[in-house]
């Protein structure tokens, strides 16, 4: 190969602040994404922070009911939709080309697109709240006739940014399923690819499918608000409760779309560490697929007090905690990975360990709102709120932290400071079992959710929560500050990084230049 | 500060959530499920019990492998990798025993389901209807049958939950948790609910009982509770239904027979003298209504258009409003028909009668410096 030729296919990044709006590289746009996400993340925090401000004490000193409504739904929102689905997406840009030896993603310019909807949804979003009347108030899951008949003039606004988040994750999804469809290195067999790869394009299906459902509703509620149908009107012959199936058939794979990546980095992260191979790769697959499949013929769990049939309760029960099945076997997996293996302890591993953890004590919660006859009193209170932050901050955010600790020397060249990192990680696990293990005993006790004010009985933990929330907020600044700062410099990372460390990204250099596997590699 | 004093403050702040934990009285009362008074609730308390032990047994399991091997096989230690991995026997093993374990808790837990969904042979029936943001109670038959009220947050929590009221709410009695009219049921017999709404989801809840159920315009919904032990039992909405969500507790006296036959009696002698002055000819003077108005409004409209009448958010103003001020027959026609405009905005005429209608119209038409006509209850009757 000539040299010019050389220099024609290694070329850089351009330069301007034009190379991030037209930027096809799928490592420049997996960048945006984190970005975007990371900014959602400070934003939806911060809505935290109103509503934990607010609960510090009993009695009604901040805001009032109507806006702390707007705050736990933009909350809900923003975190679900702006930070954690897009973290997802960014890291799957970063390192799916990269895991299976492909040179970018498979349909480029589309990829482009998929982000720039992004942020032009998100703006949409939170502009709500700055319209007359208030932005959407009526909780993330947004249940009619609290969201159609009864809901501010914002909701249209908030339907349209719906639809566009929607487009934004399928085409992602489709691209993600054609990469790894097709753009694999030679040898590289589906059941030799990275399991991160495996969950992502399990994801990836589970988005196509459910993503339309979730249009369909919105859609549904735009013509109920503006065309006269009565889709979810009793008065009109329509059924309230419909609107919930539709909402949950889409809700509970949702759920698992913000979870089976996570899996997917975990499982990465702790064989490195244990520089032991993963104890049952192959059960990992079939187990990620069971939970797949099960998050289809749960989704009425959700809804055990609506007053469904009890034939109907019994099957939504008994399938809900079969999922407990296939969940086990990758927690069993992990710690067997750990058993005898040669264990380090470098920050992506301690944020990883704290997800199995604490992970596992969500599912704990799980398990026990899952048996319906006792959901009749967890049903709706802070037990649901402690339960569903432990698997979506101590699982789906954990396992993004960690992935991006274990990947971000690879990304920028340099070593993270690890004195900040270990601040950022103590402060954060402290803080976060501080928020959120009181919120069991508060919804236990009787303190049903997203309420702004409560009975002096419930003051205590309360308190505990929201100095906790007020913490964990703020430890997340160390972890911008700890991001930039590698960045900007910091010892130099070897190409390999991490001694145990095994998969194609660890064979380029660090940092990853701006094309990477422009021959394919061999894989054995 | 080092690494090492962040681990003992850690240290001390879980060993404080433990010693809270050890004072036994309160430790009842805030941190764990209460076994409440039906045998619903107390099933749903033992099976809460059963799974609550076996996620502890399990979570000592992995969690233990876990942590041995985090210190027992430290590369610092100098722990070398073993190389085994895949195994068949132990993945069916893991896979067997947890759904063995998931069978031995659905059998209970079906029993229980079962028991909580069967309503029939009730002895007394009671329809619950949700509102933004109170409860209705309809007795359908038995000694209060006919007997019908509204059930909202009594007055002091409504004083001291506004917004920088200055009452400090730890003063208040049961804050957040008691009503003007609580719903009494006699005690030993199966009391059927019925459980509709009038707007939008709300959920019934008492925790004693054991269950909750949603209350949905289109449906009715049915539970049920026997409660041996007279007492007072206060419960919350447990759905968003809007701003006042947090403020719609449900309150349940349950009285012996006799007492709750007593009750019934004066309830139903009560709802007659009403009736019977509502729908009398008398021309009420203005003071007369002003005062009866200044009560209905504070338990039916304050929550929304506010105590001093500047309404707040998308609720509007009725300090000098169009409608307010100007013609009686259009401010009538909002208040007793809803808005055509604003689904916020309810028809009162199916919740108040012809007095407290005429009585709540005259005393917004005259409040906060507005001047208008007043309006008797026979210019309401004329209006329905």
């Amino acid at each position: 190969m000539s040299t010019a030729h050389a220099e024609h296919e290694h070329h850089g990044a351009p330069s301007g602040l034009l190379r991030w709006v037209f930027t096809t590289n799928h490592k420049d746009i997996g960048t945006l994404y984190l970005w975007f996400s990371f900014a959602m993340l400070l934003i939806g925090g911060s809505f935290a922070m109103v509503i934990r401000l607010e609960l510090l004490q009993p009695g009604m000193q901040w805001v009032d009911p109507n806006f702390f409504n707007s705050m736990t739904t933009m909350h809900g929102l923003i975190m679900v939709f702006g930070a954690i689905m897009p973290a997802f997406v960014g890291l799957a840009n970063w390192l799916v080309p990269m895991m299976i030896g492909a040179p970018d993603m498979a349909l480029p310019r589309m990829n482009n697109w998929s982000f720039w909807i992004l942020p032009f949804a998100g703006t949409m979003l939170l502009s709500t709240m700055f319209m007359e009347g208030g932005g959407p108030n009526f909780g993330w899951t947004f249940y009619a006739p609290l969201s159609t008949t009864f809901a501010p003039a914002s909701t249209d606004f908030f339907i349209f940014a719906v639809h566009m988040l929607g487009f934004s994750s399928i085409m992602g999804s489709i691209n993600i399923i054609a990469t790894i469809m097709n753009m694999r290195a030679p040898g590289m067999t589906l059941m030799k690819m990275p399991l991160f790869v495996w969950t992502w394009l399990i994801t990836a299906f589970l988005l196509i499918a459910v993503m339309p459902v979730l249009a369909g509703a919105v859609t549904m509620m735009l013509t109920d608000r503006n065309f006269g149908t009565s889709f979810f009107n009793a008065a009109g012959g329509g059924d309230p409760v419909l609107f919930q199936h539709v909402f949950w058939f889409f809700g509970h794979p949702e759920v698992y779309i913000m979870i089976l990546p996570a899996f997917g980095i975990v499982s990465q992260i702790i064989p490195t560490f244990s520089r032991k191979k993963l104890f049952g790769y192959s059960s990992m697959v079939y187990a990620t697929s069971s939970i797949a499949f099960l998050s289809f013929i749960v989704w009425a769990h959700h809804m055990f007090t609506v007053g469904m049939p009890v034939a109907g309760e019994l099957f939504f029960m008994y399938a809900t905690v079969l999922i407990a099945v296939p969940t086990g076997v990758k927690v069993f997996n992990w710690v067997a990975t750990m058993w005898q293996g040669s264990l380090s302890f470098e920050l992506p591993m301690k944020w990883a360990l704290a997800f199995v953890i604490l992970f596992t004590i969500g599912g704990f919660s799980g398990l026990m709102l899952g048996i319906a006859p006792v959901d009749f009193q967890y049903h709706d209170t802070y037990f649901v709120v402690a339960h569903f932050h432990y698997v979506l901050v101590t699982g789906a955010l954990f396992s993004i932290i960690a992935a991006v600790y274990y990947w971000l020397p690879k990304w920028t060249g340099h070593m993270y400071s690890e004195s900040l990192g270990n601040w950022h990680f103590w402060l954060s696990v402290i803080f976060v079992n501080i928020t959120f293990f009181p919120q069991h005993f508060l919804g236990l006790a009787g303190m049903p959710r997203r309420v702004p004010d409560y009975n002096a009985a419930f003051a205590d933990f309360n308190f505990m929560s929201s100095i906790g929330a007020f913490g964990f907020g703020l430890a997340q600044l160390l972890f911008l500050a700890l991001i930039i700062k590698c960045i900007k410099g910091g010892e130099k990372a070897t190409d390999e990084v991490w001694e145990g460390a095994e998969g194609l990204e660890w064979t380029i250099p660090s940092p990853a230049p701006y094309h990477t596997f422009a021959e394919a590699p061999e894989v054995k | 500060m080092s690494l090492r004093k962040l681990k003992q403050i850690a240290v001390t702040l879980f060993s404080s959530v433990l010693v809270m934990a050890s004072n036994h009285a309160w430790a009842d009362k805030v941190l764990n499920l209460r076994e409440g008074v039906t045998q619903v609730s107390r099933d749903a308390y033992s099976m809460h019990m059963i799974v609550l032990w076996i996620c502890v047994a399990i979570g000592i399991v992995v969690f233990g492998a876990m942590i041995y091997s985090m210190f027992a096989h430290r590369k610092s230690k100098g722990a070398v990798a073993a190389s085994f991995h895949e195994s068949h026997k132990v993945e069916v093993l893991w896979t067997v025993i947890p759904f063995i374990i998931l069978i031995a808790l659905a059998i209970p837990a079906t029993k229980n389901l079962l028991a909580l969904e069967d309503a029939s042979n009730a002895d007394i029936t009671v329809k619950v209807t949700g509102y933004q943001w109170k409860w209705n109670y309809e007795y359908m038959d038995g000694d209060a049958e006919g007997v019908s009220f509204f059930s909202v947050l009594d007055k002091a929590s409504n004083e001291a939950r506004a917004l920088n009221s200055g009452i400090d709410v730890t003063k208040v009695d049961n804050y957040l948790l008691d009503v003007d009219k609580p719903l009494v049921i006699p005690t030993g017999k199966k009391v059927r609910f019925l459980i509709t709404s009038n707007d939008v989801i709300h959920a019934w809840w008492v925790p004693d009982f054991g269950f909750k159920k949603d209350a949905i315009p289109g449906y009715i919904n049915e539970s049920w509770a026997r409660v041996d032990e007279p007492g007072t039992y206060r419960g919350q909405c447990t759905e968003l239904c809007g701003k006042d969500h947090g403020f719609m507790p449900v309150v349940v006296i349950a009285k012996e027979e006799g007492e709750y036959k007593k009750w019934a009696a004066a309830k139903k002698a009560e709802a007659s003298a009403a009736a019977a002055e509502a729908a009398s000819d008398k021309t009420w003077s203005k003071d007369e209504l002003m005062a009866r108005g200044a009560n209905v409004y504070g338990s039916s409209c304050a929550a929304c258009h506010q105590a001093n009448g500047e309404g707040t958010g998308p609720f509007p103003a009725l300090k000098g409003s169009a409608i307010a001020v100007g013609p009686a027959a259009g401010h009538i026609d909002v208040v007793v028909n809803g808005s055509k405009t604003n689904p916020l905005m309810a028809a009162y005429g199916a919740q108040l009668n012809d007095l407290d209608l005429a009585a709540v119209i005259t005393f917004e038409r005259n409040s906060w410096g507005n001047e208008a006509s007043i309006v008797q209850p026979k210019d309401v009757k004329a209006a329905r």
